[in-house]
């Protein structure tokens, strides 16, 4: 049943905090960093105005944001929280306590670049880097996006075979800050989409005596692992089921990969989160052009959809990597190591070109993406299988 | 607030028999520290945590636990297995005051909810001089600011004896550590400890110092500190065998000297209001002897080499300056 969208006009930080208060946590603690200040200024408006049943606990700090969060999640709670950047790095120890503890909570990034030097614009490097903390990692592309990965991220996080915390990027100002039509549900869809209390058996609950938190040696330490890297490959498929589900009531078509032209296309660019917009503008461009080109967008970073991504790049001659993130003294960009890895060795698996660019905000223009186009089919020509290289600066 | 005043209206501090039950009932009572944890024998902190957790279970009310990381954390979960017969949480090293607070809210929020119908438990957290001192300062101050309902109790045995007795914003001035050694130049740690016990008491909430010797008033004031709706800290003089260096039996009767030394004196303090207890106010009125801090140095090893004729001026001006901290504190209550 798809539910009657209610239009709303909002920027992304605001769509993510529309979306929060309407899922109605348990608890949300938080700590402000630009540019997520939105999301917790205006969920702030919504606790104290009695709009929610939250308990808001304005944190000292990103670590102790996180922190709170695994003591209010390991409860049974429903907890929220969102940061950027270098309070997302600071909660990185965090991170894993709360994959590690089976904690579902659910993180908003703004993603920001790193210091130094300092810069609030931007930059996806925040997120990538938490890769191995054994979060599902998403991310978004516009403050529609925002707001339903808010609400599909408690339901993938929460399923009994995953129970494992979810973040969802979406980036600074561009996303965050930018003034959009947003498709809303009603409240009674959320509802009925997400029950307000968790289906969980084990919490920690004043009338039983669980630790939780214990010291693991190395007769357990292995096994409790091995169990976190079960539950990520289910929830490769609860999260496909999920969009599906949200699909049904939203009316919006949400899958772990988005493809545009790509079925007769010979090139293709490879983008996430914001960029994917600005990769399929410039498809069109190309394309009016008579160039056979297409565009595949990754929504779902982890777990990392190799196999899917092989099936939709399959056949291509050569795909350009458009990363917004740093790495350095790396053989390719964040996201074209794990392309190289899901696609090594496979049968009609395209050369993979990663291009680090647009860090710190910088933009990307269109001309320069199409140069990026030619530049891959010139390595294609030339019989290059693997290039990185940085676009877009001052040398 | 009705707590708090029956808490500031109390005249004699420490309550000496003023326990909610005689201890010949609180005896009773099944440990809530099991045995067959892994602390070290002589460990005071598996008989602080004894003591904080009778006195909180005498009290009939739901209660849980959050730890720090540290050696009463370590020793008593070794998954699969737990000494305790609370709800116990752990986290990380220098959380668990946040950590808490998420716990404390979630109850709050889902009880108003009407998701938990049961009662709203109380929460004391365990942590270290370490966890507490240094490293998990800053969230214990915002916790405490934002006014959770939770006793901190921060066991000092003035190192960090976990990772192998290192020194830490708790360690006594000239206490040998492995990061502090007694050198041949310097002789062990040349700082004073950082006043925690005023530093909380700074935060205007509820603060008590404690000493399992004298466990009537630890008991005691652990009781007072979670009859306070908000937060309540108390600092407890914990022995460490191993990083003090002295033979196990000795633990007990070494934090006894600590307080008859005024080297860790007892009271009780709550906006300004400042009252000495037990052993402490006893010897601010004379009724009790002050012992010269050496009756306490030289029980243990950390302060061996303070005995060498080299470091004789350093025992005089340590002699000093804990009677003018003794003066001090007198001075605060009224003395």
């Amino acid at each position: 049943m798809i539910y009657e969208a209610i239009i709303m006009g909002m920027t992304g930080d605001e769509a993510v905090a529309w979306a929060a208060k309407q899922v109605n946590p348990d608890v949300v603690p938080a700590y402000p960093i630009t540019p997520q200040t939105i999301i917790v200024e205006r969920f702030s408006d919504y606790v104290n105005d009695g709009l929610v049943d939250t308990a808001f606990v304005p944190v000292e700090s990103e670590h102790s944001a996180m922190s709170a969060s695994v003591g209010a999640s390991a409860t049974g709670a429903r907890v929220f929280t969102a940061t950027a950047s270098a309070g997302l790095a600071l909660m990185n120890e965090i991170l894993y306590v709360a994959s590690g503890l089976r904690l579902p909570i659910v993180l908003a990034v703004a993603n920001r670049a790193l210091s130094a030097p300092i810069n609030i614009h931007a930059e996806c490097t925040d997120q990538l880097v938490t890769r191995d903390a054994s979060w599902i990692s998403l991310f978004g592309e516009t403050a529609q996006e925002a707001y339903d990965e808010t609400i599909m991220a408690f339901k993938i996080g929460e399923h009994p075979d995953v129970m494992l915390p979810v973040m969802y990027g979406i980036e600074g100002f561009i996303v965050t800050h930018a003034l959009e039509r947003v498709d809303t549900l009603p409240d009674e869809a959320i509802r009925n989409f997400l029950p307000p209390k968790r289906e969980i058996s084990h919490v920690l609950d004043p009338s039983e005596a669980k630790t939780f938190g214990s010291l693991v040696l190395q007769d357990y330490y292995m096994e409790i692992k091995r169990q976190q890297e079960e539950a990520m490959e289910r929830a490769y498929h609860v999260t496909k089921e999920v969009m599906a589900e949200y699909s049904e009531i939203s009316g919006r078509k949400y899958e772990i990969l988005e493809e545009y032209h790509l079925d007769d296309a010979e090139y293709a660019f490879v983008t996430y989160g914001a960029t994917a917009g600005n990769a399929k503008a410039v498809v069109d461009l190309l394309r009016a052009k008579g160039e056979k080109v297409g565009a595949l967008k990754i929504r779902m970073f982890r777990p990392f959809p190799g196999n899917d991504i092989y099936e939709a790049l399959k056949g291509k001659k050569a795909v350009a990597i458009l990363d917004r993130s740093a790495t350095f003294g790396s053989p390719g960009t964040i996201v074209q190591n794990d392309l190289a890895s899901a696609l090594y060795m496979k049968q009609g698996a395209p050369s993979l070109h990663g291009f680090i660019n647009g860090l710190g905000g910088r933009v990307l223009m269109h001309e320069e993406k199409e140069q990026i186009y030619d530049q891959v089919k010139q390595y294609h020509a030339d019989g290059k299988t693997h290039t990185q290289e940085w676009v877009g600066y001052r040398s | 607030m009705g707590r708090v005043q029956e808490l500031i209206d109390m005249t004699e501090l420490p309550m000496i028999g003023k326990l909610n039950k005689p201890l010949k009932e609180i005896v009773k009572i099944d440990n809530i520290l099991t045995g067959g944890h892994r602390l070290c024998a002589g460990c005071g902190a598996g008989t602080m945590a004894r003591q904080v957790t009778l006195a909180a279970k005498a009290m009939d009310q739901p209660f849980m636990i959050t730890n720090a990381t540290g050696c009463l954390e370590v020793a008593t979960t070794i998954y699969p297995f737990t000494a305790w017969k609370v709800p116990f949480m752990h986290n990380a090293f220098e959380n668990a005051s946040a950590t808490a607070s998420g716990t404390i809210a979630a109850f709050e929020a889902m009880k108003r909810k009407g998701i938990y119908d049961g009662e709203q438990p109380k929460m004391i957290v365990f942590g270290g001089d370490g966890g507490t001192y240094d490293i998990g300062l800053q969230s214990l101050s915002g916790a405490v600011e934002r006014g959770h309902d939770f006793v901190y109790v921060c066991y000092n045995n003035g190192a960090y004896m976990n990772t192998g007795i290192q020194r830490s914003g708790g360690t006594p001035m000239s206490a040998a550590t492995t990061t502090s050694p007694a050198g041949t130049k310097i002789p062990g740690k040349i700082k004073w400890a950082k006043p925690l016990a005023e530093i909380m008491a700074a935060h205007d909430i509820p603060v008590f110092t404690a000493s399992p010797f004298y466990y009537r008033d630890l008991m005691t004031k652990t009781q007072e500190a979670l009859k306070y709706e908000g937060p309540a800290f108390i600092l407890i003089d914990s022995p460490c065998n191993l990083g003090h260096k002295h033979a196990p039996g000795e633990s007990l009767e070494i934090t006894k000297l600590a307080v008859q030394t005024c080297f860790f004196p007892l009271y009780s303090t709550y906006l300004d209001n400042w009252k000495l207890t037990g052993e402490s106010l006893k010897i601010a009125k004379g009724q009790s002897e002050k012992l010269p801090v050496t009756d306490y140095f030289k029980t243990q090893g950390r302060f061996k080499h303070l005995f060498e004729p080299q470091w004789a001026d350093k025992l005089v001006e340590i002699q000093k300056t804990i009677d003018e901290k003794w003066e001090r504190l007198k001075k605060k209550a009224g003395f």
